[in-house]
C-alpha cells in the first residue's frame, strides 16, 4: 500500500513540475515576452528603463526562469501580476475557496442528476425512459458551456449548478454503460431470478463491481469540472480561479498563467490519483 | 434508431450544402452593414433581422456555419493525424517509445482541455487579421486535441503489433515502415474514422466556447462562436428571438453528429 501511495505521490510531483515547465516554456516563447509596457512611460528615466530590461534579462533562459520561479514557489512567492497589480499568491488565495466550493457543488449536482438518470435507464430498459434520459443528456451535451453560463446568468440561477449540468451527460453515459453491463452479469441474473428486490440487487450485486470504474470516473469529472468552471465563472462574473484564468488569458498575464497551469495540473492529478488508489483498494478487497 | 440516423444524416447534408453555397443563398455579405436598420426584427429583406451593427443575421449565420463546419473537420483531421503519429507509431514500436507516448498523453489528459486552449490561445497574438485568427483557433484545436485519440490508437496498435499476421509479416523480413503502412494503418482505419467523427462535435463546441469568451475567430468574420457572443446582451433574445438562430443550428448539428456516431460499424 505504502509503495503504491509513494508511487502516486511521485507521479503527482513529476506531473506538476512538468506541467509548470510546459507553462513556463509556453510563456517564454509567447510574442512580446521580453517587452515591458512600462518602458513606454515617458516619465521613466533611462536608468529605470535599464533596470526593467535587466529584470527581464534574467527570464530569457527557460531553465533559469523556471528555477527562479520554483525557488520563489518554495518560499511562497508566486510572482507579481502586472495586470491586476497584486501578488499572484494573494489573488489565488482569495479566489481559491469560491472555485473549490463551486466545483464541489457542481460535482454533487452532476453525480446526483447523472446517477438519477442512469439507474432507471440501466435497470428498467423501457423505451420511454431510454428516450427521455437520452434526450435530456443529448441536449446538455450539445450546448456549449459558455452558452449554458449565459442562460444561468439570465435566469439568475447559481453558477455551480451549471457546472453540474455540464458534468451530467458524461456521468450519465459512463455510469449507464457500467450499470447495464452489471445487470447482465450471471450472478445478478441469478439473484433476480431468485426474487431478490430491485434495490437489494442494485446495492449488493450491481454497484460493487462497478465501483472501481465509477471512482475512476469521479477523478476524471474533477478535471472536467475545473475546465467547465473557466467559462462559467468568467461569464457569470464569479470571482474564482476560472475567472482569474480568463482575465489572465485576455490580458496575457503570463505570471498568473504559469501559476494557474501548475494549480490546475495539481488539482486534476491529485483527484485522479486519489480515485485510482481508492479504486485499486476496492478491487483488492476480498469478496 | 435507424430512422433517427437517416434524418440526422439528411439534416447534416442540408446544413453543409446550405453553408457551402452561402455565396448563393446569402442576401448580403457577412460584413455588409445596413446602418439604417440596426437590431431590426425579421423582414422580407432580412429574414433573421440584423445585429447591433446592422449586419444581415441570416447571411452571417450561413457564413458562420461554413467556417465552423469546414474547419472543425480540418482540426479533427490534424488531431487524428497527430494521434496516429504519436499513439499509433509508439504503440507499434513499444518499449520506451510507448511509455513516453503514454506518459505524454496522460500529461495532456490531466489538464482540462478548455484551460489548455485558453492558456495557449492567450500566449498567441490576439490582434491578428480574421483569417489568421481562424487558422490559429482551429489549428490549436487540432494540435491540442490529439491526446484522447492517441491513447485509443496506442492500445489498438499494440494489439495489432502482437497479432499473428503482423508477426508473420515481420518474420518474412518486411521493413518496419512497410509493416506500418501495409498492415497497421489500414487495420486502424475504422478506429481512426470513429475518432475523427467523434472529434468534430467536440471541436465545434470548443470553438463556440472560445468565441463567446472572445478568444476565437476575430470580427467581422463570423463563426458559431462569434455569433453566440450576441447572447451576451443578457435577455435581449426575448425581444429578438432570432439571436438564438446560431445556437439552435449548433445544437441541431451537434445532436445530429451524436445521432450518427453510435453506429455498430465503428465498433467492428
Amino acid at each position: 500500500m505504502l509503495h503504491r501511495v509513494s508511487k502516486h505521490v511521485a507521479r503527482i510531483l513529476i506531473m506538476a513540475l512538468v506541467g509548470g515547465l510546459l507553462g513556463a516554456t509556453l510563456v517564454r516563447f509567447a510574442p512580446g515576452f521580453d517587452v515591458d509596457e512600462r518602458e513606454l512611460d515617458i516619465r521613466l528615466s533611462d536608468q529605470s528603463k535599464a533596470a526593467l530590461r535587466a529584470e527581464l534579462e534574467t527570464q530569457h533562459s527557460i531553465p533559469k526562469f523556471y528555477a527562479k520561479y520554483l525557488g520563489g514557489l518554495l518560499t511562497g512567492d508566486l510572482g507579481f501580476s502586472r495586470t491586476l497589480n497584486r501578488p499572484a499568491v494573494e489573488l489565488i488565495r482569495e479566489r481559491f475557496p469560491l472555485t473549490i466550493r463551486e466545483i464541489g457543488i457542481g460535482l454533487a449536482v452532476g453525480w446526483i442528476v447523472g446517477l438519477t438518470l442512469a439507474v432507471p435507464a440501466a435497470s428498467l430498459k423501457s423505451w420511454p425512459v431510454t428516450l427521455l434520459t437520452g434526450a435530456v443528456t443529448a441536449a446538455l451535451l450539445s450546448i456549449p458551456a459558455a452558452v449554458l453560463a449565459l442562460m444561468f446568468v439570465w435566469l439568475r440561477w447559481p453558477a455551480s449548478v451549471a457546472i453540474g449540468l455540464l458534468l451530467t451527460p458524461k456521468i450519465f453515459a459512463y455510469s449507464r454503460n457500467l450499470l447495464v453491463h452489471g445487470y447482465e452479469l450471471p450472478h445478478v441474473l441469478t439473484a433476480r431470478s431468485k426474487g431478490a428486490g430491485e434495490w437489494h440487487v442494485f446495492f449488493w450485486h450491481v454497484l460493487p463491481p462497478a465501483a472501481p470504474q465509477l471512482l475512476a470516473l469521479a477523478g476524471v469529472t474533477v478535471s472536467v469540472a475545473v475546465g467547465a468552471a473557466i467559462p462559467i465563472e468568467a461569464l457569470c462574473d464569479q470571482p474564482g480561479i476560472g475567472q482569474l484564468a480568463w482575465q489572465a488569458a485576455l490580458a496575457r498575464d503570463l505570471v498568473l498563467l504559469v501559476n494557474l497551469t501548475l494549480i490546475v495540473t495539481l488539482i486534476t492529478v491529485v483527484a485522479n490519483s486519489f480515485s485510482d488508489l481508492l479504486g485499486e483498494s476496492l478491487k483488492r478487497r476480498p469478496a | 434508431m435507424k430512422t433517427a440516423r437517416s434524418i440526422s444524416i439528411a439534416l447534416l447534408v442540408v446544413v453543409c450544402a446550405a453553408s457551402l453555397l452561402a455565396n448563393v443563398f446569402a442576401p448580403a455579405s457577412y460584413s455588409a452593414q445596413f446602418r439604417d436598420v440596426p437590431d431590426s426584427p425579421p423582414s422580407k429583406t432580412h429574414w433573421l433581422g440584423t445585429d447591433a451593427l446592422g449586419r444581415d443575421r441570416f447571411s452571417r449565420v450561413l457564413y458562420g456555419t461554413r467556417v465552423s463546419l469546414l474547419l472543425a473537420p480540418a482540426a479533427a483531421l490534424i488531431s487524428t493525424l497527430l494521434a496516429v503519429v504519436i499513439g499509433g507509431v509508439a504503440g507499434f514500436l513499444g518499449g520506451p517509445w510507448e511509455r513516453i507516448a503514454l506518459w505524454t498523453t496522460d500529461m495532456f489528459l490531466s489538464l482540462p482541455w478548455i484551460f489548455l486552449l485558453i492558456a495557449v490561445r492567450a500566449v498567441l497574438p490576439l490582434n491578428v487579421s480574421p483569417e489568421i485568427s481562424i487558422i490559429i483557433t482551429f489549428s490549436l484545436l487540432g494540435i491540442l486535441g490529439w491526446a484522447p485519440c492517441a491513447r485509443v490508437l496506442c492500445t489498438s496498435s499494440r494489439e495489432l503489433r502482437d497479432s499473428d499476421f503482423v508477426l508473420q509479416a515481420r518474420a518474412s523480413g518486411l521493413k518496419t515502415t512497410r509493416v506500418l503502412a501495409m498492415h497497421i494503418v489500414p487495420n486502424l482505419a475504422p478506429i481512426l474514422l470513429a475518432q475523427f467523427w467523434i472529434s468534430i462535435p467536440v471541436f465545434i463546441l470548443a470553438e463556440a466556447n472560445l468565441g463567446v469568451l472572445g478568444l476565437g475567430v476575430a470580427e467581422p468574420l463570423p463563426s458559431w462562436g462569434s455569433l453566440l457572443r450576441e447572447l451576451q446582451g443578457y435577455g435581449t433574445f426575448v425581444d429578438q428571438p432570432c439571436q438564438l438562430a446560431a445556437l439552435v443550428l449548433l445544437v441541431i448539428v451537434v445532436t445530429c453528429f451524436q445521432m450518427v456516431l453510435p453506429s455498430k460499424e465503428f465498433a467492428s
